[in-house]
């Protein structure tokens, strides 16, 4: 297993080596130690490499993953797993603000608590907290599943398209156009999917509440303007 | 002798013009904000208020058919191990698909190529027609990252973080409904049919300190190969500059208030931002003041029409400069050709500006398919390329006039300014004097 020490080892070395891998090469699992909060680390995963982080991360860990499994043993800074294509990025610690932004695929696990703007602009990212949130998060998200075991801060879902968002706890406040929907068979069956994925063994389905948008900012309307 | 008072003749305010009237007629009978595309309107000092001082006996001139004036400019020459080579200093902005047809935007891939420089994606993503018929295509990183993925990011020969543009400074977008067609729809992730919000801001990052670590982001997950461009609305010009070049900016790429918008407020697009011309010397500045100025390469947009707009803003100091509404008019748009059907519309043939309701007749902006289908992509590339070509000579004349074999040793001492603001805002001598205003020595 190849390891990169970050205290002795430039980044460029770590996300070179990660990138444009051959096909059937054996060095498919990478190990980070001492990341003393870089930022960038693992960024721009093209395969399904394995990468175990020993430490915390700054800024964009794992952003762009396409297919790589990355977990963060500590902590991670903004933007952890931006726009994520497809894979799994798991954050044993807590992760700061924007965590999973615009991500377009793949899994986002966070064992700690989320920031504010968790899942911003989301486009088909499944998300799980095990923790809370906190303010804005999901903001004008289009499509994809934000879990959260714990409570949401203000503003939940504000100006949402079709993302799905899950709270189990309290939720501060919703949101423009984002409302509480009826938890339908087909969603406690995608819960109890992404509850089992992201390692959850103690916690059901039926216990979470279901928010959406209520799809009236849809279309510009000066009867709305007031939403704005 | 009958006898009857001398009447006073209609006079309409200068205030309450007709267009101001219309307007707020307008606005109380829909409730709604107009909505429209395109730059300002309204006249702003501009390149029309410099001249070129052209060759004398204290300088000679080249000769105009022989002697070489070189147009090439290289982009990204600070940490980009690839940095673009154009053959000539003018771009294609950044305009959508979405906000533009399909075949409008592989014309402007094919008119950017047959004249040897590149073009720029848009808000929406990158489509297979538009890369494959680019050489050079700069991808944008916008706000929304609608469409945004690595593999494009990665196939792109340079990536432009789009942090504002000239005709709505601090302002995101809108795509009304009727363009989003089910492929518009789906590159962007959004049901068919609803309108589409482009934020103003990123998502993820805020700041100079953040789009540092976002520009080292970008670099790594594209192993330092792209050219990061970042482009500014022309709000504070020295300060903006100054600012991409501490956050890592291989060029900086400044919209004055005339480049043109898809669709946005009319509000915002006549009354916030600067004029193009006022934008430029103090970004220069920076440059300089911080030693960079051609290390980070300075591309300015927002009303550029000809080979003289061309020729001033390189004057003034930047590098390039990129055209967008004038590539639009070139392929076709607001041609009288389509004159019964502007005026079904309601406007008239340079005048339409309603981009966003996907009626163009010309079928530039719509994804209306029988509209788009009017639009041929190889002629209108050929048109374009033609247009490019002919701003190049018209340039090169005019550096070759000023004793200049190559378009970026033009210079400020080149020209002079017609008009006071233009003097102030340009910072080349009011015309018959070696004077302008802020300058000492009056």
């Amino acid at each position: 297993m190849p390891v990169f020490d970050l205290s002795q080892t430039p980044l460029r070395a770590l996300n070179s080596a990660l990138h444009g891998l051959s096909a059937g090469t054996n060095d498919t699992a990478f190990e980070v130690v001492n990341p003393r909060g870089h930022h960038a680390v693992a960024v721009g995963i093209d395969s399904p490499v394995t990468v175990e982080v020993r430490g915390s991360v700054g800024y964009y860990c794992a952003g762009m993953n396409d297919g790589g499994t990355v977990t963060v043993h500590g902590s991670a800074g903004p933007g952890v797993a931006e726009n994520m294509m497809s894979g799994t990025v798991v954050i044993e610690g807590d992760a700061s603000q924007y965590a999973g932004a615009t991500g377009r695929g793949g899994l986002l696990v966070i064992k700690g608590n989320a920031a504010s703007r968790c899942g911003i602009s989301m486009k088909g990212i499944d998300i799980v907290v095990h923790g809370s949130i906190g303010h804005m998060s999901a903001f004008m998200g289009q499509s994809g599943h934000l879990v959260v075991l714990g409570d949401a801060g203000e503003a939940l879902g504000d100006s949402l398209y079709e993302a799905k968002l899950f709270v189990r706890g309290t939720v501060k406040s919703l949101g423009a156009d984002c409302i509480e929907k009826p938890l339908r068979p087909e969603h406690i069956e995608k819960l109890r999917e992404l509850l089992d994925k992201a390692g959850v063994t103690d916690v059901q389905p039926e216990e979470f509440k279901r928010y959406g948008s209520a799809r009236k900012l849809y279309n510009f309307n000066i009867d709305n303007a007031e939403a704005y | 002798m009958s006898y009857s008072n001398p009447q006073t003749p209609p006079r309409k305010s200068a205030t309450f013009d007709d267009a101001t009237m219309a307007e707020i007629r307008r606005a109380a009978a829909t409730g709604i904000y107009d909505i429209r595309g395109g730059g300002t309107k309204r006249k702003v000092p501009h390149f029309d208020d410099l001249l070129f001082l052209g060759a004398s006996i204290s300088r000679y001139p080249l000769e105009g058919y022989r002697e070489k004036c070189d147009t090439s400019v290289v982009l990204g020459t600070r940490f980009a191990k690839k940095p673009i080579e154009l053959k000539i200093p003018i771009t294609i902005a950044g305009m959508s698909f979405g906000a533009l047809s399909g075949n409008a935007k592989e014309a402007m891939g094919r008119g950017a190529t047959l004249a040897g420089t590149s073009t720029t994606t848009g808000d929406g993503g990158m489509t297979d027609e538009e890369r494959g018929h680019s050489e050079k295509l700069v991808y944008q990183y916008l706000p929304s990252r609608y469409g945004m993925n690595p593999k494009d990011l990665r196939r792109a020969d340079a990536i432009e973080v789009v942090v504002g543009q000239g005709a709505k400074p601090g302002g995101g977008g809108m795509l009304l409904g009727q363009k989003i067609s089910d492929r518009v729809a789906n590159m962007r992730n959004l049901p068919k049919g609803i309108d589409q919000r482009s934020a103003c801001r990123h998502p993820d990052w805020t700041g100079p300190d953040d789009l540092e670590i976002k520009i080292l982001e970008l670099r790594e997950i594209t192993d330092w190969e792209k050219p990061i461009y970042v482009k500014v609305g022309g709000a504070r010009p020295y300060y903006d500059t100054a600012l991409a070049v501490k956050a890592g900016a291989d060029v900086v790429v400044l919209d004055g208030m005339q480049g043109g918008t898809a669709a946005t407020q009319d509000v915002f697009i006549e009354h916030v931002g600067m004029p193009t011309l006022a934008c430029i010397r103090p970004a220069v500045q920076a440059l300089q003041d911080l030693g960079m100025h051609r290390k980070v390469q300075l591309v300015v947009s927002g009303g550029i029409r000809s080979g003289a707009d061309v020729a001033k803003a390189l004057a003034l100091g930047a590098d390039a400069v990129s055209i967008g509404t004038a590539a639009l008019v070139a392929i076709g748009d607001n041609d009288p050709h389509w004159e019964e059907e502007y005026k079904k519309l309601g406007t008239t043939a340079g005048a339409y500006d309603d981009w966003h309701e996907g009626k163009d007749p010309a079928g530039i902006t719509t994804q209306d398919p029988e509209l788009a289908a009017r639009l041929d992509p190889v002629l209108a590339g050929r048109r374009l390329a033609n247009y490019l070509k002919v701003m190049t000579l018209e340039a090169q004349t005019i550096a070759r006039a000023c004793g200049k074999n190559k378009l970026t040793n033009l210079e400020p001492e080149d020209l002079c300014a017609l008009t006071m603001e233009a003097a102030a805002m340009a910072q080349v001598p009011l015309a018959g004097t070696s004077w302008y205003p802020g300058k000492g020595g009056f």
